[in-house]
């Protein structure tokens, strides 16, 4: 499977699936991708990989991430919380 | 050999790096161009059926992640991938470090002609499938032509001059030549230069099939290239680059450096004349190579080896041919002359610096590689092209010619190195 396949609808979240995504895009370590972890300073991503990593969540998970909160993407944990509430408001 | 007309400093070529189709690295390359050995084959890059033209020179097994790390492997087009490992092997092969060393000091003019090709068809696919929010925020870094020399700059840390110089199938000619003259006004201790080409694409090879410029012995893809023979029908497209570490001569010698040859001199032209045709005079032609004499400060008497641009296109092959009657004059038809084309196919922007190389090795190893493939000579075509099998010569001076569309034309002069193995003819 793709990360740029669609996710069946319905499926739960799996956080080592964004992981592992990250992990491709950025190229590092997956288990280096924690909810804690600053994009910039712990995994060296600049506003381009950040903005490559998007796409991929975007394609994959059939959501969009409006303009505006680019700027809040600032570590792993905020990718999540975005994805968990584009998720549950499916 | 003095090489020098006065106005500058000596230039050395201290390093080399080569990814080519016939090989990677100088002595794989150097194994294929001595052997006759060819390097065409099916494109395997993409589905070719509705092509006329379904050959090229691949560079094959060639694994990225030698050369950089994943991310850098992702985020850069495949000319890059190419001109950063030729580079690499360059800077390794001549003993430089340049990040121990001034920033000014060692500067990059690492050249393609088509630049990111690839990229550019998968950024518009992109576009044209899923819109304009799918387009890779990589595309314009990836796209661009120059990137390469600003990847090299990144990779190895050296910060002196740094472009691409684009002039088509001439652009890595005007490459080292532009580093030559870089050193010899003393404005870096040492250049990185040359050319890298990926553009073995479906639009790329598309448009020059709609040229009529390319082979279409698709059936017997060894014996497409073959310049001054009569059965040729264009040339045969190729990846690959080559990258020589230019340095000044008495940095070299200071530090123990092997000196491989010389940069003597170099010149440039235009032809005036067509969009893609070469004048059939070859006037511009000879005027670049005149040019490059001069400036090396030596008369044609002294050349002991051409390496043709000879694409084995019927115009360019017969034009080449009258412009080293002008330039050679009455030893036009003693000095050997051949096209390592016959070989590698056509790096395009690479061309001139793999070329470079050949020319470099030939002096060194005292062995002039064939023209392959030239089985029954064009009269019009009247030199000594080596045919078929290397020949051992002694090689002080070498003049390598590259010639691009929009009439640009680019000569070098190079000189042998010191510890060179001189066998005599």
């Amino acid at each position: 499977m793709s990360a740029t396949d669609p996710a069946p609808a319905g499926e739960p979240l799996d956080f080592s699936e964004l992981q592992r995504m990250a992990g491709e895009i950025l190229g590092v370590d997956p288990d280096r991708v924690q909810l804690d972890v600053s994009f910039a300073r712990d995994l060296a991503a600049d506003s381009l990989d950040l903005v490559e990593l998007i796409m991929a969540i975007e394609d994959r998970y059939q959501v969009s991430l409006p303009p505006e909160r680019l700027e809040g993407m600032r570590k792993v944990g905020d990718l999540w919380e975005f994805l968990q509430e584009q998720h549950g408001a499916a | 050999m003095t090489g020098s007309d006065g106005a500058g400093l000596r230039v050395a070529i201290t390093g080399m790096g080569l990814v080519t189709p016939i090989g990677t690295g100088v002595e794989a390359v150097w194994e294929s161009l001595s052997r006759g050995r060819s390097g065409i084959g099916p494109i395997t890059q993409f589905d070719t059926t509705g092509y006329p033209t379904r050959i090229a020179g691949e560079v094959r097994d060639f694994e990225p992640e030698l050369y950089m790390d994943r991310k850098t492997a992702r985020h850069v087009a495949r000319y890059c991938q190419l001109g950063l490992a030729a580079a690499r092997m360059a800077v390794e092969d001549s003993g430089l470090r340049p990040s121990t060393m001034d920033p000014d000091a060692v500067g990059v003019v690492l050249s393609s002609g088509a630049g990111g090709m690839e990229e550019i068809e998968r950024g518009h696919r992109m576009l044209m499938e899923r819109g304009v929010s799918r387009i890779s925020p990589f595309t314009a870094p990836m796209m661009i032509t120059d990137i390469a020399a600003g990847l090299v700059a990144i990779e190895l840390q050296a910060g002196g001059p740094n472009y691409a110089v684009v002039s088509a199938c001439a652009s890595s000619g005007h490459a080292i030549a532009d580093g030559f003259e870089v050193i010899r006004r003393g404005d870096a201790v040492a250049m990185i230069a040359g050319g890298a080409e990926a553009s073995l694409t479906p639009l790329m090879i598309g448009a020059f099939c709609q040229l009529s410029a390319m082979s279409r012995r698709n059936q017997d893809p060894a014996a497409a290239s073959r310049p001054f023979d009569v059965g040729r029908d264009g040339f045969v497209m190729s990846e690959g680059a080559a990258v020589l570490v230019l340095e000044e001569m008495g940095h070299a010698a200071s530090r123990g450096a092997r000196i491989w040859g010389e940069v003597l001199g170099a010149g440039a032209s235009a032809d005036m004349y067509h969009f893609t045709a070469p004048d059939p005079e070859g006037r511009g032609a000879a005027r670049a190579m005149r040019a490059a004499l001069r400036k090396a400060g030596i008369g044609p008497e002294d050349v002991d080896y051409v390496n043709a641009h000879g694409t084995s296109t019927q115009l360019g092959d017969i034009a080449e041919t009258l412009a080293l009657h002008q330039v050679l004059g009455e030893r036009a038809r003693s000095v050997p002359v051949s096209s390592t084309k016959s070989m590698t196919g056509h790096l395009l922007g690479a061309a001139g610096a793999i070329e470079a190389a050949a020319c470099v090795l030939a002096m060194d190893r005292g062995l002039v590689p064939p023209t392959i493939n030239l089985e029954d000579q064009d009269p019009q075509c009247d030199l000594d092209y080596v045919p078929n099998r290397a020949r051992p010569a002694e090689v002080r001076v070498s003049l390598s010619n590259s010639f691009g569309f929009g009439g640009h034309n680019a000569s070098l002069v190079l000189g042998r190195g010191p510890s060179a193995n001189a066998k005599g003819a």
